[in-house]
């Protein structure tokens, strides 16, 4: 009988390796940085073990694709906030991985207590990666009128002018202050804990596996390599500047970061703090008028629509993305920066039978009890595309990155981003169907353009950039 | 096993014609009630915003934690929209949008209502027969409506409707003299709103003489109004809990001149903040087939004038389940025209005499091609082939008459009625 186990990327790796080390169930690459998502130990050939993001896992093991999981707490509460019933069970807590869930917000502006701010009249904007546990908060919490606006990271950097409020997970007060926010409620302490399919801890002998690893969060096992690597707290302490006319452009992080601070140096416009190597959420612009915050590219449409910023540079798809949700936002994609290609794809794997998503189609047509699974960061393009393809019966299953580890077991089509194929023929798998190309592009909000406040400059801004296009 | 071509939805529910047809006789007996007591009907959106609902004093965090929420396809801007949880709030909301046209308002309604409810058994959407009556000042509204919705469950024949009254008054009262900070005290009655009353016995703080009123209150049921008074006359019942006991006195001392048998429940309040004053329930072979109650406060929460309100809301779904088919009304006798013929001149008469048939009030099934008639029917009328005629068989009577022309069949099947 085979035990399936998914274990976390990110934060929780280095820890999770130690502590698996210590339990004697070692995992030769599970280590940072590895490209082999799917993990066997010698030891005990019944345990596979596979890699995920650690927001993925309690949905994981949820819908019994795995019969154990490891992930922190305020992952499994993200989940169970939202859907009690999940079949789902917190087992063991490992004891590393310690931090807590903290509602914050901005050092430099905003309240000074909770109290404080339920006894606003106004409308709450609340910023998190945890929108269940958001929403749960503000009921908890009896707000009279909120607005939760899901991120996929960097939530810090939101309050105060872009967010009321932040929850996020911490390892402490210290770091809460160091990302210059403050703390104004623990709501939960958080820890790496073992979950288990509920039917799966019901019905099957996952004793050993379990005991081993119980054996050694009894050790009060302690880690050195715990804490969030990186960037994240290099935060600029410079106060928040609101003032009439100024105009708020969004840039991104992650792969988008260097190409777009090279492109940014080509129109002239110097951002100190934001280069291919250094990363300042708040980088300083040489233009007074203009302020600068570095968010994921994911979350700029959303923030521009609201009128958050005026300006972002993000991706054609995160675009669509958007658009494809809420048809009636008002954000427009102005210029197409030309950097950043890929190609949106449909994926499956190698050994499935068929050739293009026709065939998929009438493969799941002629089976009734097949449901196609969809694994997507796009959830709203993968959704439309299954429409407009007239799937029948298909489930989407969304995913915060490392798609390609979902196929062919806890997926059958994956739609992603590709840039030469490279990575997914790796994975043994096959491109069915090109959805569009994507690039960088400019997208503002409606309402900034007739602004009268910011229209010059916004226009400035468009005809710098086309040069840069140009010239580049 | 093969799974079945298609599936409705977890906790979703069908109404088959049957279904139907006791909803519908619940409907109008509810419908006409209320427009004999100068009621008028209104329907609100099954969409509202989800702000509605979470003004404090309305859901309890329990109910909001199953509430259907979500981004309307124009929800970038975070605003959640909700499936109508409830129907007292929504028409809160009417008439404080459309005040300007009343003083005061007697408005029902029918509607649906969607709850989640984890195991998927019990309908997610649930039908509620509702009654407002806002400026309907107290204690005279509370009998109004409760007398109103007494009569309608007497007239759906259902006889030995059990009456629970409550005072969310004093529940609150009781509450506050437990001086617990903000926050625990609304801990604590969500708690109790919520079913959890036992927590109340388990706080050590307040008066001594609060902690033992409180099993005195809470631990005993009456019938009549001097139980209220034997309560209030106890030294030690402070004036806060008192004024409420006064209100909840007159409500009785009126059930009592009504003859309207009752039994007070103080722990029978539930699920909503909203509620001030009186709330009932009505149990039926102890089952929960309706409840309402005086909310004052509701109004102004969600943005209106402050007036007195109070309604009730009478659960279709549970009354389905033990209307008798007998009470209802006999439905009409239905006619089946089965039309041996497939030419358009056979066609056509079996049209025109359906129609003819139809016009009188009567419900006429047209069968074609051999087709079974989908219902048991009294008459089967035959049009017979190159329209020699027409075969009138009375199922009812077991006879058989055969006629030459349509107005001869009218004649005999609007005759027959």
């Amino acid at each position: 009988m085979r035990i399936n186990i998914a274990l976390p990327k990110g934060r929780l790796l280095p820890a999770t390796a130690c502590f698996l080390k210590e339990a004697g169930v070692e995992f030769a690459n599970y280590t940072e940085g590895t490209r082999i998502y799917r993990l066997q130990t010698e030891r005990y050939p019944f345990l596979s073990a596979k890699i995920f993001q650690e927001k993925d896992i309690p949905v994981q093991v949820a819908v019994g694709n795995y019969d154990l999981g490891i992930c922190g707490l305020d992952w499994v509460e993200e989940l169970l906030s939202k859907y009690p019933a999940s079949a789902l069970l917190k087992v063991l807590d490992l004891k590393y991985g310690r931090g807590s869930m903290y509602v914050t917000s901005s050092r430099f502006g905003g309240a000074n207590s909770l109290e404080e701010l339920l006894n606003q009249q106004h409308c709450l904007r609340i910023v998190s990666e945890y929108p269940n546990l958001a929403e749960a908060m503000a009921l908890r919490f009896r707000l009279r009128k909120f607005r939760i606006f899901p991120v996929w990271g960097a939530a810090e950097v939101y309050p105060p002018e872009n967010a009321d409020l932040a929850l996020l997970w911490a390892e402490s007060e210290a770091e809460v202050v160091a990302r210059g926010l403050f703390p104004l409620r623990n709501l939960f302490h958080t820890s790496a804990f073992l979950i288990a399919n509920k039917n799966s801890w019901e019905m099957k002998d996952l004793s050993p596996v379990v005991g081993l690893l119980a054996g050694a969060a009894c050790k009060e096992f302690k880690t050195s390599q715990e804490g969030r690597p990186g960037l994240t707290k290099c935060v600029s302490t410079i106060s928040p500047r609101t003032q009439a006319g100024q105009v708020w452009l969004a840039i991104p992080d992650g792969h988008q970061q260097a190409p777009t601070s090279e492109f940014l140096q080509r129109t002239g416009i110097v951002l100190e703090g934001y280069s291919s190597d250094r990363l300042d959420r708040r980088p300083h612009c040489s233009l007074e008028w203009l302020c600068v915050k570095v968010i994921r590219p994911q979350d700029m449409p959303l923030q521009v629509a609201n009128g958050n910023f005026d300006l972002a540079i993000t991706g054609t798809d995160w675009f669509l993305d958007h658009v494809y949700r809420f048809p009636s936002s008002p954000i427009i994609k102005l210029l197409d920066l030309g950097f950043g290609r890929v190609k949106v794809v449909a994926v499956t794997s190698k050994n499935l039978p068929v050739n293009n998503i026709t065939d998929l189609r009438h493969l799941s047509g002629s089976d009734r009890s097949f449901v196609v699974r969809v694994a997507s960061e796009y959830v709203n393009i993968a959704d439309k595309y299954l429409r407009d393809n007239h799937f029948s019966r298909y489930r989407l299953i969304p995913t915060w990155g490392a798609s390609e580890a979902f196929l062919p077991e806890d997926a059958d089509l994956l739609i992603e981003n590709t840039q030469t194929g490279r990575t997914l023929a790796e994975h043994d798998l096959k491109i069915i169907d090109t959805l569009f190309e994507s690039t960088a592009c400019l997208i503002a909000n409606k309402d900034s353009l007739q602004d009268q406040s910011k229209r010059e400059r916004i226009s400035g801004l468009i005809e710098v950039f086309q040069r840069a296009i140009a010239g580049g | 096993m093969a799974e079945p071509i298609t599936q409705k939805c977890k906790g979703a529910r069908d109404l088959l014609p049957e279904d139907l047809e006791v909803f519908r006789y619940i409907e109008s007996v509810f419908r006409r009630s209320c427009l004999s007591w100068g009621y008028s009907e209104v329907r609100t959106p099954t969409l509202e915003y989800l702000s509605l609902f979470t003004a404090a004093g309305t859901l309890t965090p329990s109910m909001l934690g199953h509430v259907y929420s979500f981004l309307d396809w124009d929800g970038w801007s975070g605003e959640r929209v909700v499936l109508r949880p409830d129907g007292t709030i929504p028409i809160a909301r009417l008439y404080a949008e459309n005040s300007s046209r009343w003083e005061s308002a007697r408005l029902f309604y029918v509607t649906n209502v969607f709850v989640f409810e984890e195991t998927g058994m019990e309908s997610r959407e649930r039908w509620q027969c509702g009654a407002e009556f806002i400026n309907g000042g107290h204690p005279w509204g509370d009998v109004e409506v409760l007398s109103l919705a007494v009569e309608v469950l007497n007239n759906l024949g259902l006889s030995g409707v059990k009456i629970l009254l409550s005072h969310a008054g004093v529940l609150g009262a009781l509450i506050k003299e437990l001086k617990l900070d903000k926050g625990e005290e609304a801990r604590i009655l969500d708690r109790v709103l919520d079913g959890d009353w036992e927590v109340l016995t388990t706080i050590a703080s307040g008066e001594p003489a609060i902690r033992d009123l409180i099993p005195l209150i809470l631990g005993t049921t009456g019938s009549h109004s001097a139980f209220m008074k034997n309560l209030k006359s106890l030294p030690y019942v402070p004036k806060s809990v008192s004024s409420a006991v006064d209100e909840f006195i007159k409500v009785t001392e009126l059930l009592d001149a009504l003859g309207i048998e009752y039994q007070v429940d103080v722990t029978s309040v539930r699920g909503f903040e909203y509620y001030t004053g009186v709330c009932f329930q009505f149990l039926y072979q102890g089952k929960k087939v309706g409840s309402g109650g005086r909310y004052d406060n509701l109004l102004p929460l969600i943005g209106g004038k402050r007036a007195p309100a109070c309604g009730f809301a009478l659960y279709v779904d549970p009354l389905m389940r033990v209307v008798s088919a007998n009470n209802q009304p006999r439905t009409e006798q239905r006619v089946v025209i089965r039309c041996e013929d497939d030419t358009p001149e056979a066609i056509k008469t079996a049209f025109t005499l359906a129609g003819i048939l139809r016009s009188r009030g009567l419900l006429v099934e047209l069968s074609f091609a051999g087709l079974k008639p989908a219902a048991a029917h009294r008459w089967l009328v035959r049009v017979h082939r190159k329209l020699n005629g027409f075969s009138i068989i009375d199922r009812e009577r077991e006879q058989v008459r055969r006629v030459r022309s349509v107005n001869s069949v009218v004649d005999v099947v609007g005759g027959g009625l």
